[in-house]
C-alpha cells in the first residue's frame, strides 16, 4: 500500500511538470505548427501520462490522454495539421487533464473530479477522423453522435473486417441497438466507440491496402487521412521534405534540452518538510553565530592585547563564515527558478489574445532566476494580474497601433534579475501607457481620491492609484478586467513579501511595471533602530535610505509633519509614537530618518538611533501575540534579547492616526523644573562606608538628595528600576562585583543616560587610569584625597544647580 | 481441602480487590503547584507546567494590554510574558528575590506569568475540590475550582483560559 501511495506521489509529480512543459511547448507549437521536436515531445508526454495513469488505473485519465494521444500521432506523422481550432481542442484537455490530476491528488481517484470527458473525447475522434470538430455538446448529444458513428460503422464493407477475438457476444457488431448501447455503463460505451474506432481505421487501411507498406503493429500510424473539406488546411505536404525542414530549424533552446537530456541530472526528491526544518535549524545557528560574535566583543574589550584573543578570533571568524555559506547552501536547495511561474503565462497570453482580438507577443527573459520556494508560491497570483492588466489596459489593438505608427502587434516583455538581496520582476509593455490626469479623474469619480488631493499627486504617485482597492478604468466589467480587484491583489500579496513596486510609463509608449521581492523570508537582513530604550528591526528590503535631519527641516501641512527630500514630499512619523514608547528624553536639534518604502509607497520613520545591520531569524510569537498591529514578529539577538521586528505595511497604516506635532513638541522642551536643590538627586557608589560618609558629609551642604550603593551591580540595578532619576552618580573605581569603569559602560549603553555626568572618585591617580576613565565615559576624575569644597563645586558644576546669591 | 483453596482465592480476590480500590483513589488524586499572587493563593495543574525560571529580562511588546508585559527568550523560542497580579487588577509590584516566572504549557499555547512567590506542590483529591462558587464567576471560566486543605483553601485556575488571548 505504501509502495502504491508512493508511485502515486511521484506519479503527480511528474505529471504536472511535463503538463507545465507540455502546455508551454504547445502553444510554441502554434507559432511553429511544423516543429517536430516539439510535437514529438507533446506527444511523449500523452504517452507517458497515459502508460502510467493506465498502469495505476485512472480510467478516465487513461481515455482522455489516449485520444488526446492518437490526434498528436497523426500530428506528428504529419497525417494532420494543428490548427488553431484542434489547438484550442487539446488545449482544453490538458486543462482537463490538469482537473484530473488534482483530483486524484486531493481524493485519490479520479472520478469524484466531475470533469466530462466524452464531449472532448469526442472531437478528438471527430478531428482524427478528419472530420470539423463538433460544436461543443452537452451530455445528451453523446447519444446521437455514438448513433452517427454506428451509422457510419454499419456500412457493407464493415463485414469484410473479421470479428475481434475478444467479442464476447456472439452477435455481429451490426447488431448492437441503441438499447444496447444506452444500457451500457460510461466506461462500456468508450471501450465500444475505441473498438468501433479501431475498426474503422482497419476499414480504411483495407481499402488504401495497395498503397501502404504497413507492418502490423503501427497500423494507425499509415492510415493517411484526406481532410474533408470543413477544415481549414492546406494540402498536406509530403512527409518527407518538412521532416528536413524541421531538422534544420532547431531552435536553440531545444538544444539545451537535448543536452540535459543526454546526461541526466543527478537529483533527489526530498520532502518540503525536511528542507523547511533544515532551514529552522540553520536559523537557530545564525542566532548561535550572532551570539557568539557579541560575545567575542565583549572579550575583546576585557582581555585586550592578550594571546588567545588571536586565537579565539580565527575561530569565531571561521565559525561564522561556514555558517553564512552553510545558510546560503541551504537557502539554494529551497530555490526554484522562475520559470516555474512563467511557464503559464504564454498560454495565458494567448487565450487572453484571442479574448481581446489583440496580437501580443509575450517575451520572457530570465526564467532561470532563482527564488525561495515559498516566494515563487505567492508571487503566480500577482503576476497573473499584472499581465492581465498589460495585456488588456496596456497593449492596444491592432487598428489603434497601426494607427499610431506602432507594429500591429503589441508586446509584453517579462523578466526576471537578481539585483543584490532582492529579485526584480519587470513587466513591460508597448501599449499605451497611463495618462496620470486620466487616473486623477476617475478616482475623483470614483471618490477615492478628493480634489485637494488630486492636485498634489505626482505623476507617479497618480500611477499608483490603479492599486487602490475598487479602482478601474474599464469602461465596463469584462470578463479579463474592470472590477478593480486584481491591482489590489497585487498589492496586498507584494506586501506580504515585504516586496516593493516601481512603476514607470510614458503615455503612448509602454509602462513598466517593477516588483522587486526579498529572495527568502525566513532570515532576513534588517536594520536595527532604537527608540528610546527600545529597539526594533526593520527589514531591509523595505528600507530605501536613512538621512540625518534636523528638526527646522520639518515641515507642516494638514497637521501631519511631513519631511522634504530632494523632490518627494514624505510623511514623517517618530517610531516611539507609533509604538507608544514612553517619551524619556529629547534627542535634541537632529534626528535621523529611516526611509522605507512598500509597494508603491514610501514614508519617513524619526528613530532616536541607528544601531546596525544585522541579520535576524524570524520567530513566531505565538498564538497569544500574533497579529499585532505593527508587528510582525520577533527575533533573538547576540545578546540573548529580544527584539521585534516590524511590520511596514501595518507601520503605514498606523502612521495614519497618529498626530503628534514634532515642531511643537520641539519648542515646549520636555525638562521639568526644579526649584530646590533637593529636588536633584545624586548616587553615590562606593564600597567602603568611611568614603560614603565622607563623601555625604562633604555633600551636605548643598542640600541636594543623596542615594547609596555599595557596587556597580546595585547601582545599576538602582538605575535599571527608574523610580528616580539621577543627576550625576558618584563612582569609586576599586569595588566587589564590578568596578567603576564597568559600571560607567554599561550606564553609557542606555541612550537616556548618554549625558548624565559620572564623576569618578578614587586613589588612582595613574595616566592611564585617567585615560580608561575618559574612554568609558567618565565626566570627571577627582582623586582622593580631596577637599570637601573641590567635591561640592565638581558636583554642583555637573549638576548645574543655581548658585545661591 | 477445596475448601482452603477457596480460602486461599478468596484472600487473593481481596487483596486484589483492596489493591484495585487504592489504585482507583490514586487517580483521583490531583497535582497542582501553588503560588501566591497578591494575598492569595493560586494553585494549577502540575501538568500543564512547561517550568518555572528565575526572572530574566523581556522586551515589551507594543498595542498590548498593561498586563502584557512583553515577550522573552526561552532557550531559542519566544514566549509571551504576562503579569498575573495586574491581570487580577492588583497594583503592581517591582519583582524581587520571589518573584518566578511560570511557563505553562496547554496544547500548542505557551505563555509566561509573572507570580510573587512559590509556595509547594499540592497533592489534592477529587473530593478536596470543589467547583468555584456561583458569585466567583464573574471572570467566566477562569478558576477551575477551589481545593480545601485543613488550614487554608487554594484557588484552582483554569490554565486554558489563562492562556487565550483576551484583547
Amino acid at each position: 500500500m505504501d509502495d502504491l501511495q508512493e508511485i502515486l506521489e511521484d506519479f503527480l509529480i511528474e505529471a504536472f511538470e511535463l503538463i507545465e512543459q507540455m502546455d508551454q511547448d504547445l502553444v510554441e507549437l502554434e507559432s511553429n505548427p511544423e516543429d517536430l521536436e516539439l510535437l514529438n515531445g507533446i506527444f511523449r508526454v500523452a504517452h507517458t501520462v497515459k502508460g502510467s495513469s493506465s498502469f495505476l488505473n485512472f480510467d478516465i485519465l487513461t481515455e482522455l490522454t489516449h485520444h488526446m494521444e492518437d490526434v498528436l500521432n497523426k500530428a506528428r506523422k504529419d497525417e494532420l495539421k494543428i490548427t488553431p481550432d484542434i489547438m484550442d481542442v487539446i488545449l482544453e484537455s490538458v486543462d482537463m487533464m490538469k482537473g484530473l490530476l488534482e483530483s486524484i491528488k486531493e481524493n485519490g481517484n479520479d472520478t469524484e473530479s466531475g470533469i466530462e470527458i466524452k464531449n472532448i473525447c469526442a472531437q478528438f475522434d471527430a478531428i482524427s477522423n478528419g472530420k470539423s470538430i463538433p460544436e461543443k455538446q452537452e451530455g445528451e448529444c453523446l447519444e446521437a453522435e455514438i448513433n452517427e458513428v454506428m451509422n457510419e460503422m454499419t456500412s457493407p464493407t464493415i463485414e469484410e473486417s473479421p470479428a475481434p477475438q475478444e467479442e464476447p457476444t456472439p452477435e455481429p457488431e451490426t447488431a448492437v441497438s441503441d438499447e444496447d448501447l444506452s444500457s451500457l455503463s460510461d466506461d462500456e460505451v468508450e471501450a465500444e466507440i475505441e473498438r468501433l474506432l479501431a475498426e474503422k481505421m482497419e476499414e480504411k487501411l483495407a481499402k488504401k491496402a495497395k498503397k501502404a507498406q504497413s507492418t502490423p503493429e503501427s497500423k494507425p500510424a499509415e492510415v493517411t487521412i484526406t481532410p474533408e473539406p470543413q477544415i481549414a488546411t492546406p494540402a498536406p505536404k509530403p512527409a518527407v521534405p518538412v521532416k528536413k525542414e524541421v531538422a534544420k530549424a532547431k531552435t536553440p533552446p531545444k538544444k539545451v534540452e537535448k543536452k540535459v537530456a543526454s546526461t541526466p541530472e543527478q537529483t533527489i526528491r526530498v520532502e518540503v518538510n525536511r528542507l523547511d526544518h533544515l532551514m529552522n535549524l540553520i536559523g537557530e545557528l545564525v542566532l548561535g553565530k550572532n551570539r557568539l560574535l557579541k560575545i567575542y566583543d565583549d572579550v575583546e574589550e576585557r582581555y585586550e592585547g592578550e594571546k588567545f584573543l588571536e586565537e579565539l578570533n580565527q575561530v569565531v571568524s571561521s565559525v561564522s563564515l561556514v555558517t553564512t555559506d552553510l545558510q546560503i547552501a541551504v537557502m539554494k536547495t529551497r530555490m526554484l527558478p522562475v520559470s516555474k511561474v512563467f511557464n503559464k503565462f504564454p498560454r495565458l497570453v494567448r487565450d487572453l489574445s484571442r479574448e481581446l482580438n489583440k496580437e501580443i507577443d509575450l517575451i520572457l527573459t530570465g526564467e532561470e532566476t532563482e527564488l525561495d520556494k515559498s516566494i515563487v508560491e505567492e508571487i503566480g497570483d500577482p503576476l497573473v494580474h499584472m499581465i492581465r492588466n498589460s495585456c488588456d489596459h496596456g497593449v492596444e489593438s491592432p487598428e489603434i497601433r497601426i494607427a499610431a505608427d506602432k507594429p500591429a502587434k503589441g508586446t509584453v516583455n517579462l523578466k526576471a534579475y537578481n539585483e543584490g538581496n532582492q529579485i526584480v520582476i519587470e513587466i513591460k509593455d508597448d501599449g499605451a501607457g497611463m495618462d496620470a490626469d486620466f487616473l486623477k479623474m476617475k478616482a475623483l469619480d470614483k471618490e477615492i481620491i478628493t480634489e485637494r488631493e488630486a492636485e498634489n499627486l505626482s505623476d507617479k504617485e497618480a500611477y499608483s492609484l490603479i492599486f487602490k482597492p475598487g479602482f478601474s478604468t474599464a469602461a465596463k466589467v469584462t470578463g479579463v478586467s474592470g472590477r478593480g480587484v486584481g491591482m489590489d491583489v497585487v498589492k496586498t500579496n507584494i506586501e506580504k513579501l515585504n516586496g516593493i513596486i516601481d512603476i514607470d510609463s510614458e503615455l503612448g509608449v509602454g509602462s513598466t511595471f517593477k516588483l522587486k521581492i526579498p529572495l527568502t523570508l525566513a532570515i532576513m537582513q534588517a536594520l536595527l533602530v532604537s527608540a528610546q530604550e527600545e529597539y526594533f528591526a526593520i527589514p531591509l528590503s523595505s528600507v530605501l535610505e536613512t538621512v540625518r535631519i534636523s528638526i527646522d527641516e520639518v515641515y507642516t501641512i494638514e497637521g501631519k509633519n511631513v519631511l522634504r527630500l530632494r523632490d518627494e514630499i514624505l510623511s514623517l512619523v517618530r517610531l516611539s509614537d507609533m509604538f507608544g514608547v514612553e517619551q524619556v528624553f529629547d534627542s535634541g536639534e537632529h534626528a535621523y530618518v529611516v526611509i522605507i518604502g512598500l509597494a508603491e509607497s514610501k514614508m519617513g520613520i524619526i528613530v532616536d538611533g541607528l544601531v546596525g545591520q544585522e541579520e535576524i531569524v524570524i520567530k513566531s510569537m505565538g498564538d497569544y501575540l500574533q497579529g499585532i498591529e505593527g508587528i510582525a514578529g520577533a527575533t533573538i539577538r547576540g545578546d540573548g534579547g529580544v527584539t521585534l521586528i516590524t511590520d511596514v505595511a501595518a507601520m503605514m497604516n498606523l502612521a495614519k492616526g497618529i498626530k503628534v506635532d514634532l515642531t511643537q513638541e520641539a519648542s515646549n522642551n520636555l525638562t521639568q523644573v526644579k526649584n530646590n536643590p533637593s529636588d536633584y538627586n545624586v548616587l553615590i557608589v562606593d564600597d567602603s562606608k568611611t568614603d560614603r560618609t565622607i563623601m555625604q558629609k562633604s555633600l551636605a551642604p548643598l542640600g541636594v538628595t543623596l542615594s547609596e550603593a555599595t557596587n556597580g551591580v546595585e547601582a545599576l540595578n538602582i538605575l535599571k528600576s527608574n523610580e528616580t532619576s539621577f543627576d550625576a552618580i558618584l563612582v569609586d573605581i576599586e569595588m566587589p562585583q564590578m568596578d567603576g569603569y564597568t559600571l560607567a559602560s554599561e550606564i553609557r549603553k542606555y541612550s537616556k543616560y548618554k549625558k548624565l555626568p559620572l564623576l569618578a572618585v578614587t586613589s588612582r591617580t595613574s595616566k592611564s587610569d585617567r585615560l580608561r576613565g575618559v574612554e568609558v565615559g567618565m565626566t570627571e576624575y577627582i582623586t582622593k584625597p580631596y577637599s570637601p569644597e573641590y567635591l561640592r563645586n565638581a558636583v554642583s558644576k555637573n549638576i548645574k544647580l543655581p548658585v545661591e546669591a | 481441602m477445596s475448601e482452603q483453596l477457596e480460602q486461599v482465592l478468596q484472600n487473593q480476590k481481596k487483596q486484589m480487590d483492596s489493591e484495585l480500590g487504592s489504585n482507583h483513589r490514586e487517580e483521583d488524586i490531583t497535582q497542582l503547584v501553588g503560588f501566591i499572587v497578591g494575598d492569595e493563593e493560586y494553585a494549577i495543574p502540575i501538568l500543564n507546567i512547561q517550568e518555572i525560571i528565575k526572572p530574566i529580562e523581556y522586551t515589551r511588546v507594543p498595542s498590548t494590554p498593561a498586563y502584557v508585559l512583553g515577550a522573552f527568550n526561552l532557550r531559542g523560542n519566544v514566549i509571551p510574558l504576562i503579569d498575573l497580579r495586574m491581570k487580577f487588577n492588583l497594583p503592581a509590584l517591582n519583582q524581587n528575590e520571589d518573584t518566578r516566572y511560570i511557563v505553562m504549557k496547554e496544547g500548542e499555547n505557551i505563555a509566561g506569568f509573572v507570580i510573587d512567590k512559590l509556595t509547594e506542590a499540592v497533592r489534592l483529591k477529587a473530593s478536596q475540590i470543589e467547583s468555584a462558587p456561583e458569585t466567583l464567576h464573574k471572570e467566566k471560566g477562569t478558576i477551575n475550582g477551589i481545593g480545601k486543605r485543613a488550614d487554608s483553601i487554594l484557588t484552582i485556575l483554569n490554565v486554558s483560559s489563562l492562556l487565550k488571548r483576551d484583547f
